[in-house]
C-alpha cells in the first residue's frame, strides 16, 4: 500500500511537470491577462500615462457610443449571413461530394486550396473581383442579365461582400462533413429505404442526425470566429488611408475594438469592449449548446 | 530501452476511407429511378464544376492579373494580352518583399514547431498520468478556447512592451511555447489510443517518464504530429492582428502585413497600381499553396479527425 502511494506521487509529480508549460501560460498569458483586462476596463489607461480608476465610465461609454452599438449590429448581421449560409453551401457540396465517390479526392482539393490562401490576400484580390464596374463578379452577373451592386463601395452591400469572400473559404467545414457522412453506416439508409423513406425523409431522418455532431460543432466554432472577425473586414475597408467620413457600414466589432486599443490607445475602453464581446459570445455559445444538445445525436452515448 | 515499436496506428486515427465505398446511396434506389437518376448524376456533376470554377477561378484570375499590364488588370481576361513579366520585378521596390518572406517563413516555423513541441507533451501528460486534479485542469484547457482573444490582447501587449519586446517577431511565436488549447485536446486523442500496455512494458524495462513520450508517444502519433504542425505554419502565415499589433518596423513585417503596406500604399498615394498588389498578393499565396501540395493529405486527415471529436 505504501508502495503504491509512492508511485502515485511520483507519478504525479511527473504529470505536473508535462503539463507545466499550458500552467506557465495559463497564467502569465490568459489567467493574468484577464484579470489585468477586467482592472484595465475601469480605467483610462493610454499606454503613455499612468491607469487612472475611472468607475464604470467605460461600461457606461459602451452604451453611449452609437460605433459599439453599430459595430455590433454589423458584426452580427456578418454572422446571420455567413454562418448559416456557409452551413448549408459546405453541406450541400458534402453530400454532391459523398455521391460521386472516387473522384471526391480531386474535388476535396479544389474546394480547400481557397483555404490556404491568407484572409490578407483573399481580401485584396476579392476588392478587385468584386469591384461594381469592372470587377469579374458583375461581369459574370451581367451574362444573366443581372445588373451586380458596388459591392465594396454601397454601404449596404459591404457585409454581403464579406460573407461572401468568407464563403469562398468554406472548404474546411465541406472536408468535416464529408467525414461525417462517410461515417454513416449504410445499413441505416438501406433501413430507411425498406420502410419506404424517401430522399428528404432519409435526408431528415437519417443523415441529419447522424452528421449533427459535426453540424454542431461547425457551426459553433464558426459563430465564434464570425464575432471576432478582423483580418478581411480590416484589409479591404480599413487602414491608414481610411477617412473618417468613410461608412461605418463595414466597420465589425473586432474592427473597432482594435482601433481603439492600438489606434486611440484608449486601452481600458477597449478592455471593456473585449469583456462585452466575451460576454455576448458566451451568451450565443450556451444558448446554441442548450439547443443543440436536444438535436445533437452522439453515437454510443456521449464522446466526452 | 530497446524495444522497437512498431508504428501501430491508434484507433482514433482516421483510416484512410476507400473512397468507393462511400459511393454509397444512388444504387439503393429501385429500378424504376434509373432515368430519373441519370438526370440527377448530370446535374450533380454540372453542380459541382460550377462551384468548382467558382472556388478555383479567382485564384487563376490572381495568377493571370498579376502579370498584366496596369491598364488591363480589369480585363478579366483568363490569358493576360500581353505579359508584364516586370510585376514582379516591380514589386521589389513597392517593399522588401523578400524579407517579409523570410521573415513569415521563420515566425511561422518558430510558431509551428513551438507549439507542437508543447502541446505534445501537454497532451502526453493528460493522456497518460492519472492525477488529482486532471479532470478540472483538463476542462479549464478546454474552456480557454472559448475566451476570445481580445480579453488578453491587450495585457498581453503590454507584457511584451514591458520586456522591451514590441517591434520584435517573438510575441508572434512565444506564446506557442505553452501549447495551445485545440491541439492540446487533439493530440492528447491520438495519444489516448495507444494500448497502455506499450507503456506499462516500457515502465518495466526502465524507461523514464520522458522516455515513454520521446519514444512511444511522439514516433506512434507523427501523422498527429504533422497535422498540428502544418495547421499551424498555416495559421501562423495568414495571421494579420499580431504583426499589425506587434511590428512597426517595415523590415520585421510578416508578409501578410507587408502585403496590406502595399495596398494601403496604393491607396494613399490614390495611385493605384493593382497589378504590383497583386504580384504581392500572389507571392504572399504561393508558399501555403506549397505547403498544400505537400501537406494535403495530412489538411484532410486533420479535419476529418475534427469532425469524429466533434
Amino acid at each position: 500500500m505504501a508502495d503504491r502511494s509512492l508511485l502515485q506521487r511520483r507519478e504525479g509529480r511527473a504529470a505536473y511537470l508535462f503539463i507545466a508549460p499550458w500552467i506557465i501560460g495559463f497564467l502569465v498569458f490568459t489567467a493574468g491577462p484577464m484579470v489585468a483586462s477586467l482592472w484595465l476596463s475601469f480605467t483610462d489607461y493610454s499606454l503613455v500615462e499612468p491607469a487612472h480608476s475611472v468607475g464604470t465610465a467605460n461600461y457606461q461609454q459602451l452604451l453611449a457610443d452609437p460605433r459599439v452599438a453599430k459595430s455590433l449590429a454589423n458584426t452580427f448581421v456578418y454572422a446571420a449571413l455567413f454562418v448559416p449560409l456557409g452551413t448549408v453551401v459546405a453541406l450541400a457540396l458534402a453530400m454532391l461530394l459523398q455521391r460521386i465517390g472516387r473522384a471526391s479526392g480531386f474535388f476535396r482539393t479544389v474546394f480547400y486550396l481557397p483555404v490556404m490562401t491568407p484572409a490578407v490576400a483573399a481580401g485584396a484580390m476579392f476588392l478587385l473581383l468584386l469591384n461594381g464596374q469592372r470587377g469579374l463578379v458583375n461581369q459574370v452577373l451581367g451574362w444573366f442579365g443581372v445588373t451586380g451592386p458596388n459591392w465594396t463601395t454601397d454601404p449596404a452591400w459591404l457585409k454581403p461582400s464579406l460573407a461572401l469572400v468568407s464563403l469562398w473559404t468554406v472548404g474546411g467545414s465541406i472536408i468535416i462533413y464529408l467525414a461525417a457522412l462517410n461515417n454513416v453506416p449504410r445499413q441505416l439508409h438501406e433501413a430507411a429505404l425498406l420502410d419506404g423513406a424517401g430522399p428528404v425523409r432519409r435526408f431528415v431522418s437519417v443523415t441529419l442526425p447522424m452528421i449533427s455532431g459535426a453540424l454542431f460543432f461547425t457551426i459553433i466554432t464558426h459563430t465564434i470566429a464570425a464575432m471576432q472577425m478582423f483580418d478581411q473586414a480590416y484589409t479591404m475597408f480599413y487602414g491608414p488611408q481610411q477617412k473618417s467620413t468613410a461608412s461605418d457600414e463595414s466597420l465589425v466589432y473586432m474592427v473597432y475594438l482594435f482601433q481603439n486599443a492600438f489606434e486611440f490607445f484608449k486601452m481600458g475602453f477597449a478592455s471593456a469592449m473585449a469583456w462585452l464581446l466575451f460576454v455576448i459570445i458566451l451568451v450565443i455559445t450556451v444558448i446554441q449548446v442548450r439547443v443543440g444538445n436536444r438535436f445533437v445525436y452522439y453515437e454510443g452515448g456521449s464522446t466526452r | 530501452m530497446t524495444t522497437e515499436v512498431r508504428p501501430v496506428p491508434p484507433d482514433t486515427e482516421p483510416a484512410p476511407q476507400p473512397q468507393a465505398q462511400a459511393a454509397a446511396p444512388p444504387e439503393l434506389s429501385p429500378a424504376g429511378r434509373r432515368r430519373s437518376l441519370g438526370v440527377a448524376k448530370v446535374v450533380r456533376w454540372l453542380l459541382l464544376v460550377v462551384f468548382s470554377i467558382a472556388f478555383v477561378y479567382p485564384l487563376v484570375w490572381l495568377v493571370s492579373a498579376s502579370l498584366k499590364p496596369k491598364s488591363q488588370v480589369f480585363d478579366n481576361r483568363v490569358v493576360p494580352e500581353t505579359f508584364q513579366w516586370s510585376n514582379f520585378v516591380e514589386v521589389w521596390n513597392a517593399g522588401p518583399v523578400l524579407r517579409w518572406l523570410m521573415n513569415s517563413g521563420v515566425v511561422s516555423l518558430m510558431a509551428a514547431l513551438a507549439v507542437t513541441f508543447s502541446s505534445a507533451l501537454v497532451a502526453f501528460g493528460f493522456a497518460y498520468f492519472r492525477f488529482r486534479l486532471r479532470g478540472l485542469l483538463f476542462g479549464l484547457v478546454l474552456a480557454t478556447m472559448m475566451l476570445p482573444g481580445a480579453v488578453t490582447m491587450i495585457p498581453v501587449y503590454l507584457i511584451w512592451h514591458q520586456v522591451g519586446l514590441v517591434d520584435t517577431q517573438v510575441p508572434l511565436w512565444a506564446n506557442n511555447l505553452f501549447g495551445s488549447a485545440f491541439y492540446i485536446f487533439l493530440l492528447r486523442q491520438f495519444f489516448l489510443g495507444i494500448p497502455r500496455e506499450l507503456f506499462e512494458a516500457a515502465r518495466i524495462d526502465g524507461c523514464s517518464y520522458f522516455g515513454l513520450f520521446r519514444r512511444i508517444a511522439l514516433p506512434l502519433c507523427r501523422p498527429a504530429l504533422i497535422i498540428v504542425f502544418i495547421f499551424e505554419i498555416q495559421a501562423s502565415w495568414s495571421d494579420l492582428l499580431k504583426p499589425l499589433i506587434y511590428l512597426q518596423t517595415e523590415e520585421y513585417f510578416t508578409m501578410p502585413r507587408g502585403l496590406k503596406q502595399i495596398v494601403d500604399g496604393f491607396a494613399l498615394s490614390g495611385e493605384y497600381h493593382w497589378e504590383i498588389a497583386m504580384a504581392a498578393t500572389l507571392i504572399a499565396t504561393l508558399p501555403m499553396i506549397v505547403v498544400f501540395a505537400f501537406g494535403q493529405r495530412h489538411f484532410m486527415e486533420g479535419l476529418a479527425t475534427t469532425a469524429k471529436q466533434g
